[in-house]
């Protein structure tokens, strides 16, 4: 069965002030989206609503996973079902080095609350050792890396490659990137679509919200929609991002009647 | 009249559940009756068959008790009544020196506890106190050969006379405190340490400690020495069964690090809730020499206990890395004392305390540097953790500075844990009480990661253990 995510009319408010406001959007396996809006218009919130964030209350409307309403499931019952968000600004965890915050978190994801591990129910540290070595090493990443405390002191790039290996790792079926060029020099946004683009593939399909095309340039999205006061404005293809980058939002703000 | 009691061990509640661990069957071979008095002491010191001069030290430190009056800082101490105690339980005739003279019930405890794995991975010498006489103690003879002695303090008073006559005390004589007078007058068992000059002692020394018998006071006494140069790290470790009635554990610890010496202590507790865990621990370091005191507490109804170090010269160092962890009806008023009493001294307190369930966990500090002790530093960071909105953490640091030329930083943090950590981890799969484990045991991994492997796993089972079912 091909995964897919359906967002039906959906209205999230974050203390009380309605931020996403009826939005409707459907991602499939395979796909890649780019979601493209000014500073404030609810992308990360869309993002956090989606992966469950207690913050941001859903006041109506669907999201369908797998068939699935999830909108009343916990955090890691999204995850187990497939579901990942790269964060725009990622927590730190200190004391909890990388591998071990990994290996619950890969265990967890792969048993999806059956079988299928280890006594402990953790997979096999031999096992996990092996992968984690190859992904990293696949990503470019440095083998010190696992021995971090997760987040802990990261530089900027730094966090973001760590959200790019954790989803390496867990390998979901639908990925929202919240922003996981921005903060990077134009190197590391490099190695950033250089890795994103080599997970992608039948198996993944990902919402990417950014402001800039030149992480598109790595991963060029079949969909680019614009989201504008909570809601989906426009939507269409590679196009629509040469628009903003030669004109900005005005044209789009004057069109639809909105303020700054 | 004392005899009267010996029977009552079989009525004791063998048969209740202990959360972590187990009571085995064990009969003392003799049980004081309760209360502590001259009497009770003389007859303790006659089955001990002790010198005369320990005899007189307990019966000094039993008049210093009975002047003292309750302690009325730190916590409640309102329930604990000393009458209601008994102050010596033996368990065997005498101080078992190979595993095969150990009794089979008793080594059945000792298996679950597990030292012969201890001792495999170790080859060190094993001292374990089983209720209030130590019935095992097998010393290898790497130990022997280096000049190492590591016996229970009872035998060493015998055999070692003229070093525990010196230094019995001397760090922590009986009048410091009430609960150090008590101990000095009723102590028994604990571990009497001495590593010669130059020495270096490559593994740890263990001992287990076991209350496990009803209203059975524990006060070890231990002493160790590190001569000249010399290098040992000893590690306790406790479990103890639950009981209805309070118990009550009061030990005292003395450690002289000579000049250049190097001593680290570490204990991980984890008491009953029903036991007073009222402990003093004292380390004199001189000049060059080091002392670090690594202490976690779990469990018990109140701990009080301030590991400390005097820096006796210069170029001293005194380490102290804690934590605590209280959940409901505990109160963990732990922390630590550094005394800069020479110039170029220094020292560093690494506290930790995580609250949760209604739990109190409190930081009680000391710095003081004394008048004229130049170019002293001390460092001290104290980070709480509160679980939920029932939970309590206080800190009372005292500072005392005598001397200018100083360098003393004090910092102090107390957080929650945060949404923001709860959500990043559950949105990768983990349960809302994975996650917060997660999170305690990252918390305290600056003070797991200095423990022994074996203890750092124990540690973190114990810490999954106490925050089960913690959030719904
Ligand atoms: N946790 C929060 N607490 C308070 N307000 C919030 C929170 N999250 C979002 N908001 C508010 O919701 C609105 C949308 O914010 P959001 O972070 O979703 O925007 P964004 O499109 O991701 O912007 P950016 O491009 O700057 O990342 C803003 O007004 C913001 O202040
Ligand atoms: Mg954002």
């Amino acid at each position: 069965m091909n995964s897919e995510i359906i967002i039906k009319d959906l209205h999230i408010s974050v203390q009380e002030k309605p931020i996403i406001k009826g939005l409707n959007l459907t991602v499939k396996q395979g796909e890649i989206h780019a979601l493209m809006g000014p500073n404030g218009s609810g992308k990360s919130t869309l993002a956090n609503g989606l992966m469950g964030h207690p913050l941001y209350d859903i006041d109506s409307g669907e999201v369908i996973f797998n068939g699935v309403d999830i909108l009343e499931l916990e955090p890691n019952e999204r995850a187990k079902l497939g579901l990942f968000l790269a964060f725009q600004y990622p927590t730190a965890i200190p004391g909890v080095s990388m591998a071990n915050f990994l290996r619950l978190a890969v265990s967890a994801v792969r048993a999806k609350g059956g079988n299928g591990s280890g006594d402990d129910g953790l997979i096999p540290m031999r096992e996990f050792r092996r992968e984690l070595r190859a992904k990293m090493k696949q990503l470019g990443i440095d083998d010190s890396f696992a021995r971090r405390y997760l987040n802990d002191g990261f530089s900027g790039g730094e966090k973001k490659r760590a959200e790019i290996l954790q989803l390496a790792m867990l390998e979901p079926q639908i990925a929202i990137l919240d922003e996981t060029d921005s903060g990077l020099d134009i190197d590391a946004i490099r190695v950033v679509g250089e890795s994103v683009s080599q997970l992608i593939g039948p198996e993944l399909g990902v919402l990417i919200i950014t402001h800039y095309p030149r992480l598109l340039d790595y991963i060029r999205p079949q969909f680019v929609h614009i989201l504008l006061d909570g809601q989906i404005v426009e939507s269409g293809g590679w196009e629509l991002t040469q628009m903003l980058e030669a004109e900005g939002y005005d044209p789009i703000r004057k069109k639809y009647d909105i303020e700054e | 009249m004392a005899n009267s009691e010996t029977n009552t061990i079989e009525e004791l509640g063998v048969s209740k559940e202990y959360q972590y661990g187990f009571h085995d069957d064990i009969k003392p071979t003799f049980k004081s009756r309760k209360g502590l008095d001259e009497e009770v002491i003389n007859q303790m010191s006659d089955i001990k068959g002790e010198p005369d001069w320990m005899r007189q030290y307990r019966l000094d430190a039993y008049k210093i008790f009975k002047q003292k009056p309750m302690t009325k800082w730190g916590g409640d101490l309102s329930q604990l009544d000393f009458d209601d105690i008994y102050y010596y339980v033996k368990a065997s005739d005498r101080s078992e020196r190979s595993w095969d003279d150990v009794p089979d019930d008793i080594k059945k405890t000792f298996d679950r506890l597990g030292i012969p794995e201890a001792e495999r991975k170790f080859l060190a010498g094993v001292g374990a106190q089983y209720d209030s006489e130590v019935v095992y103690h097998n010393i290898v003879e790497e130990l022997d050969k280096i000049g190492v002695v590591f016996l229970d303090t009872d035998t060493a008073v015998k055999e070692y006379p003229d070093l525990v006559k010196k230094y019995f005390g001397s760090i922590i004589p009986s009048a410091d405190n009430q609960f150090a007078a008590l101990n000095s007058a009723a102590w028994s068992g604990g571990s009497f340490v001495y590593v010669p000059p130059g020495v270096k002692v490559e593994y740890p020394l263990q001992a287990y400690f076991r209350i496990n018998s009803e209203n059975m006071g524990q006060f070890e006494r231990t002493l160790i020495i590190a001569d000249e140069g010399s290098q040992v790290h000893y590690v306790e470790g406790c479990t103890a069964p639950t009981y209805s009635s309070e118990s009550l554990h009061s030990a005292v610890v003395e450690i002289v690090c000579m000049k250049g010496s190097r001593v680290r202590y570490t204990t991980i507790q984890n008491w009953a809730n029903n036991v007073y865990n009222l402990v003093t621990k004292r380390a004199f370091a001189y000049e060059d020499a080091q002392m670090e005191w690594v202490d976690g507490n779990l469990g018990s109804k109140l701990t009080m206990k301030y590991p400390s170090v005097y820096m006796m010269e210069p170029g001293a160092r005194g380490d102290i890395l804690s934590i605590a962890f209280a959940s409901k009806g505990q109160h963990q008023d732990a922390g630590a004392k550094v005394y800069h009493c020479a110039p170029h001294t220094t020292s560093q307190i690494t506290s930790k305390s995580i609250s949760k369930d209604g739990g109190r966990s409190s930081y009680r500090g000391w710095v003081d540097v004394a008048k004229g002790a130049k170019g002293c530093k001390s460092h001290v960071v104290c980070d709480a953790l509160i679980l939920d909105k029932d939970s309590r953490s206080d800190t009372y640091p005292v500072i005392e500075i005598g001397e200018n030329d100083t360098n003393i930083e004090h910092e102090a943090r107390v957080s929650k844990i945060g949404e923001e950590q709860l959500f990043y981890l559950m949105s990768r799969g983990l349960s809302e009480e994975e996650a917060s484990t997660m999170i305690v045991n990252g918390f305290i991994e600056p003070l797991v990661k200095e423990l022994p492997m074996e203890y750092a796993v124990e540690m973190n089972r114990l810490i999954q253990l106490q925050m089960e079912g913690s959030v719904g």
